[in-house]
């Protein structure tokens, strides 16, 4: 069975200026990636993953212009001592970055390794990003194995005493940028992964994420706010017994971005949690968080915490699923997808889903939309507090769960400081 | 010190008129308490010299030490002296008691062109004035008001008043849901804040609370109207013979 004649001309269009790179262990992955891409198609507006979200302009051929936002505010993670590896407009930046030498851990890059005969990316690449394609299919992610030619490659063997921090800079206004990242996490070994942007004017950005039994990975990200950025990331992870996989993600302003997370609970006692902050700002602020976490064995945890503000007509868009296999049994699955709505133009559409075919399982969701509440509002100004402050008060306590869902302090006070900037720019 | 004049007042979302000319003066360093039957419009005083939404003004107005009160946004009105003790105290989760007090404390600051209290001097100060409410270590830490028992939620609403330091302090109903010896301390709290530069309305349904916070000034009020105005004596009229007499003889 063909693609339909429209499908099959937007995968030729978008994958006719690219190239399949050749040889090395990855060119099986490739090829085969290709073949998938061929008989899935690329992301329609008819899709029903992407009822909520306009795929056209991650789909298109060029990616639409974003202008490189000029700042003078810090960069993110400033002064956190880290191991900084540079991506600039998606090309590796040796001289920005640092040696990648660091104990605990063993970091290349895609571009070193791809061509090698033999290499222990090649039990990872394209391998969870094919698991994720079932129940729903997720092309961008299978475009992206298929051409990408670089990305970091990470062996983490022991607990080194710094995160790595991958940060991407945006030079160019058409920049389009792919990117693939192994992650590979050994028994009882421990590693941070902080990532801050924006990448590209166009980004697509895969992790493929492997926590052997009771390793751990912490993965704390800033997506930066280039008001017309567009990003498609897809995070895979597949965790191991007693393993713990902690995600945290802030967004401020982009264009697009559409961020999808798909965790397989595959050893029991694991424990995954995902959580998102985004504020968007204006009419064509679109921001996607689509999550799918599978429970496949027994006693393990997982938590989705995603809070939204939205402000001049944006959009959120929360797409969550929690599944539990039948043998999952004494699963602990809790799922909230919350916005703030600041005005009566911004929106924000939520579809959570649980499915479970265990019979001894805690599974809650929630989903609410709201706005700032009147009695609290008018309790700070009769205590003396203006309004616009009052409202950012109440902003940050509405956003606070989610806040708590990174627990390193530091970091936290750097998303914080993010967030009080854009609520200052407001006014 | 506050001065209510001729106040009428309607809800703005049906025509209903809950205030019907209201006069009434509070003078520094006295206590004031209005007394009323449910649905004499008590709290609605309250709200409308606090500012809150909902209440239109139709005739008549209020001043705060000669300043039009009901000009002024509800934060210019706690900067200028006066505050509000809620009847039901708002639960704000997600904002700590102390942050929640420290800005507003500042904040009110700032609105006068005074400086900011430093973070040091303000632990120093909310330390002390907790412990006289019996408030602790863990409820100032808490969200605002997130958990606290109803004594707990009027304590702290007097923490709130004793770091404010307030000119013009409007108690509402403050004594509903205490027991007697949460009363007790809240009440404590009021007398202690009791001084020549500030005055008191202390609005309550019930004469036990001016048992403890002895007032100057009674009035009766019924129907959006003060109807009769005495010594302390009309609250123990009102505790034996209840509302019914009063308001017969004033008819």
């Amino acid at each position: 069975m063909g693609l339909p004649q429209e499908k099959l001309s937007a995968l030729e269009a978008r994958i006719a200026g690219l190239g399949l790179p050749q040889g090395g262990w990855s060119e099986a992955a490739r090829a085969d990636a290709l073949s998938r891409l061929n008989a899935a198609g690329l992301p329609g507006r008819r899709d029903e993953y992407w009822k909520y979200t306009r795929p056209d302009t991650l789909v298109q051929p060029e990616a639409p212009e974003a202008a490189v936002l000029v700042t003078d505010e810090a960069p993110m993670f400033d002064g956190v001592d880290r191991l900084k590896i540079v991506f600039v407009d998606g090309v590796f930046d040796a001289d920005a970055s640092d040696d990648l030498t660091l104990d605990g851990v063993r970091i290349e890059r895609l571009a070193e390794i791809a061509d090698r005969d033999i290499h222990w990316g090649r039990e990872l690449y394209g391998v969870l990003e094919t698991r994720g394609q079932d129940p729903v299919a997720r092309p961008l992610a299978t475009l992206n194995t298929a051409f990408t030619t670089d990305g970091v490659v990470i062996h983490v063997t022991g607990t080194p005493s710094k995160p790595i921090s991958l940060i991407y800079r945006h030079e160019d206004d058409r920049s389009d940028v792919m990117l693939h990242h192994l992650i590979k996490v050994d028994s009882g070994a421990e590693a941070t992964i902080l990532e801050n942007g924006p990448a590209a004017a166009r980004f697509n950005k895969v992790m493929e994420i492997d926590i052997a039994d009771g390793g751990a990975l912490h993965h704390v990200r800033s997506q930066g706010r280039d008001h017309d950025r567009r990003d498609a990331t897809f995070t895979f992870a597949r965790l191991g017994k007693e393993s713990e996989f902690r995600s945290f993600t802030m967004t401020v302003n982009g264009v697009l971005t559409r961020n999808e997370t798909v965790i397989e609970l595959l050893g029991d006692d694991a424990l995954a949690h995902v959580a998102g902050v985004c504020v968007g700002d204006g009419d064509n602020f679109h921001h996607d968080d689509t999550v799918f976490i599978t429970h496949d064995a027994v006693n393990c945890e997982s938590r989705q915490v995603f809070k939204k503000v939205l402000r001049n007509g944006a959009t959120g868009v929360f797409q969550g699923k929690i599944l539990v296999k039948p043998d999952a049994q004494k699963t602990d699955g809790y799922q909230i997808s919350q916005s703030l709505l600041l005005d009566d133009d911004s929106q924000f559409l939520a579809k959570p889903e649980l499915e479970i075919y265990a019979d001894d399982v805690a599974c809650s969701h929630g989903s609410t939309s709201g706005a700032i509440d009147e009695d609290q509002l008018f309790y700070l100004r009769a205590r003396g507090v203006p309004m616009d402050q009052a409202t950012d008060l109440l902003t940050l306590a509405f956003l606070a769960e989610a806040m708590e869902e990174l627990a390193d302090e530091t970091l936290a006070d750097h998303m914080l400081e993010r967030l009080e900037g854009w609520l200052s720019r407001r006014r | 010190m506050l001065k209510i004049e001729n106040l009428h007042v309607k809800l703005e979302e049906e025509d209903k008129q809950i205030l019907k000319g209201v006069n009434l003066e509070v003078e520094a360093g006295k206590v004031h308490a209005i007394m009323g039957p449910n649905g004499s419009g008590k709290s609605t005083l309250s709200y409308v010299l606090s500012g809150r939404d909902g209440y239109e003004v139709t005739e008549g107005g209020a001043t705060l030490e000669g300043e039009d009160l009901l000009e002024l946004e509800p934060e210019e009105r706690a900067a200028a002296g006066l505050f509000l003790a809620f009847q039901y105290p708002v639960e704000i989760p997600g904002v700590g008691n102390m942050t929640f007090l420290r800005t507003a404390l500042n904040a009110q600051r700032k609105a006068r062109g005074e400086e900011e209290m430093s973070a040091a001097d303000f632990l120093k100060l909310i330390r002390a004035k907790a412990k006289d409410l019996k408030i602790d270590a863990d409820m100032l830490k808490r969200p605002v008001n997130v958990g606290f028992s109803g004594g707990e939620k009027k304590r702290n609403e007097i923490l709130q008043m004793a770091m404010l330091e307030p000119k013009m302090c409007v108690l509402d109903e403050t004594d509903s849901g205490l027991d007697v010896d949460a009363m007790k301390l809240v009440s404590d709290g009021v007398n202690a804040l009791r001084a020549e530069g500030r005055g008191f309305l202390v609005i309550t349904h019930y004469q036990r609370l001016l048992d403890h916070i002895k007032p100057d000034v009674v009035h009766i009020m019924a129907d959006g109207k003060i109807v009769k105005t005495g010594g302390p004596e009309l609250a123990l009229e009102v505790e034996n013979n209840g509302y019914a007499d009063i308001l017969a003889e004033v008819a």
